[in-house]
């Protein structure tokens, strides 16, 4: 008898789940619909949901007038650019903080958590100016700064809450064995660190790629990536529906695989470890 | 344990992360705070003079600066009533024995990944345009009048879009939190034949409640920010601009750098009241 209330719920709880499920999916999937129609099916009511001529044509369209590429590179290269170089300030630190912490160590780690949340727009005006003035404006440097010293807190903190977990006996024991430092640290602690340095990587990779406010404000066309390259659909003569999905499917395809990888570590690097 | 070494490398080792924050912090804010006192707009050059708080005063007493602040926390808020009721709902369902949660659960999260200019056109275009839009179709095909959102409605077209891109945050945090309650205090509910709501009540909103703090206070960072979707939809107006909406337009649309940067040190009074209590909530979490 309990059993076979068990299994009525189950199935209740399952098709309500993915019901609701589909519902928040269902945009995206929309989306992707919409970037095989041809225009006319992409506009047609009632909307064709699956019977309509599957075209690829946006695709190459897309490409051909806007250069989907290009920004796309741009995006590749903004994305990897900032987060290496936020890995490369951010691992020291990290490291140094979680296996000899001082007494400042936590008021340090609470800073840099409070420099995330300064508003763009107080640091907006001087960066725009200081960058016409550098000539960094619509540069790939540039944003490769801005975007890695946006990112740097979180970097911190992930890597922080990795690093916290790896046991400090382990270290002490490979020392009393004879270590050296340096093998201490290839044979030791890189494999064991190894695993949270790949999901911070994937996860600010993720965080630089849709960043919005400095990539829309600092580019115009030389280093604008993805996340501008959908903003010029905006204007009215664009509006294309079939083009302007297909751009997006383009834009939002790789990372969405990417962050289907690493959605486990999502928890604990936008929650700075505080839920785990 | 830690030698004098150890002590003087790790310095060397958190030195440049903190040094380069500091100038990231420091330097533009020294900068906006400088500017804010003068008179200074782009299309005069050779034309800048100390005007003291005039700024602040032509910022504050600005109709379109009320109308900015009412809509940021209109957008704030309603964001944060959706996602928080709405993750918690679906953070429970989730929490039941399902087949294929992983699948949902992917399903759930996508739009998190989703860039907000991409967002933000499909559903203004794909989804809530007032005649060949999905949700005009439906409204047609249940005999309801469509809603033109972006002339009618903007502003709660937007919040839908923004809390369509943080649902799946509020949720998984939520879910993850839930999935940490003891089984056997549910087990012994259980037994005992404890309503649902009652239990809910008093053991899970208990245990979640600081899961359900901290969603609240990282989203409200995150959405005092909102830019690009406005920028994409509306492009500003009265009825969605909000206030780094108003400070980007006054800096970069009318180059009055002056005016600008007193609204963007407005905004950073903003988001430090909440910082204060989002750095307490978390830090007393790492002494835990």
């Amino acid at each position: 008898m309990a059993r076979a209330v068990s299994v009525q719920r189950r199935t209740f709880t399952t098709v309500a789940a993915w019901a609701i499920g589909f519902l928040i999916f269902f945009p995206i999937l929309w989306m992707v619909l919409t970037s095989f129609k041809t225009e006319l099916d992409a506009f047609s009511t009632p909307p064709k949901f699956l019977f309509f001529d599957w075209t690829l044509e946006n695709f190459g369209i897309v490409q051909e007038r806007s250069n989907y590429l290009k920004f796309a590179g741009n995006s590749i290269i903004l994305s990897l650019g900032s987060t290496l170089l936020g890995l490369l300030l951010a691992v020291p630190a990290a490291w140094a903080m979680a296996f000899a912490p001082g007494k400042r160590t936590k008021d340090l780690l609470m800073w840099m958590l409070s420099t995330k949340m300064m508003p763009p727009v107080g640091a907006l005006i001087p960066i725009y100016l200081i960058f016409q003035h550098l000539g960094l404006l619509d540069s790939r440097v540039g944003l490769i700064i801005v975007l890695s010293l946006l990112n740097l807190p979180i970097i911190v903190w992930m890597l922080f809450t990795y690093f916290k977990e790896i046991p400090g006996e382990i270290l002490e024991a490979s020392r009393m064995d004879g270590a050296t430092l340096w093998r201490e640290i290839v044979y030791v602690l890189t494999p064991m660190a190894v695993p949270g340095i790949a999901s911070t990587l994937l996860l600010n990779f993720i965080l630089a790629w849709n960043e919005a406010f400095w990539t829309l404000n600092l580019t115009t066309t030389e280093a604008a990536p993805l996340t501008a390259f959908i903003a010029s659909y905006s204007s009215p003569e664009g509006l294309f529906w079939a083009k302007l999905s297909a751009a997006s499917t383009m834009a939002v395809a790789p990372i969405l695989i990417l962050g289907w990888f690493c959605q486990r570590q999502l928890v604990r690097g936008l929650t700075f470890g505080a839920v785990k | 344990m830690a030698t004098r070494q150890t002590r003087t490398l790790a310095k060397v080792a958190v030195g440049p992360s903190v040094l380069v924050l500091f100038i990231w912090m420091i330097v533009p804010l020294g900068l906006t705070l400088y500017f804010s006192v003068l008179n200074y707009n782009l299309l005069e050059p050779g034309n800048e003079s100390y005007i003291g708080f005039l700024n602040y005063q032509y910022f504050l007493t600005d109709p379109a600066f009320f109308s900015a602040l009412a809509n940021t926390l209109k957008l704030v808020g309603g964001v944060l009533v959706i996602t928080v009721v709405g993750g918690t709902l679906l953070a429970l369902l989730l929490d039941q024995p399902i087949f294929g949660r992983g699948f949902v659960r992917l399903m759930v999260i996508a739009p998190f990944f989703v860039m907000p200019t991409v967002s933000a056109l499909i559903w203004k275009n794909l989804l809530m345009h007032p005649v060949s839009g999905l949700f005009a179709w439906l409204a047609k095909a249940v005999g309801l009048q469509p809603i033109d959102w972006f002339t009618e409605a903007p502003l709660t077209a937007i919040c839908l879009i923004v809390a369509w891109q943080w649902l799946p945050f509020a949720t998984l945090i939520l879910l993850t939190a839930l999935q940490s309650l003891d089984q056997e205090q549910k087990e012994a509910a259980e037994m005992d034949g404890t309503p649902a709501i009652p239990f809910f009540f008093y053991i899970v909103l208990p245990h979640i409640a600081r899961a359900v703090t901290v969603v609240i206070l990282i989203e409200t960072i995150f959405l005092l920010n909102v830019f690009a979707e406005i920028r994409v939809t509306t492009g500003g107006g009265d009825a969605t601009t909000n206030i780094p909406f108003m400070v980007y337009a006054q800096a970069l649309l009318q180059f009055d750098i002056g005016g600008a940067s007193a609204g963007g040190i407005v905004a950073v009074i903003l988001a430090n009241i909440v910082a204060f209590f989002l750095v307490r909530m978390i830090g007393r979490n790492l002494e835990a």
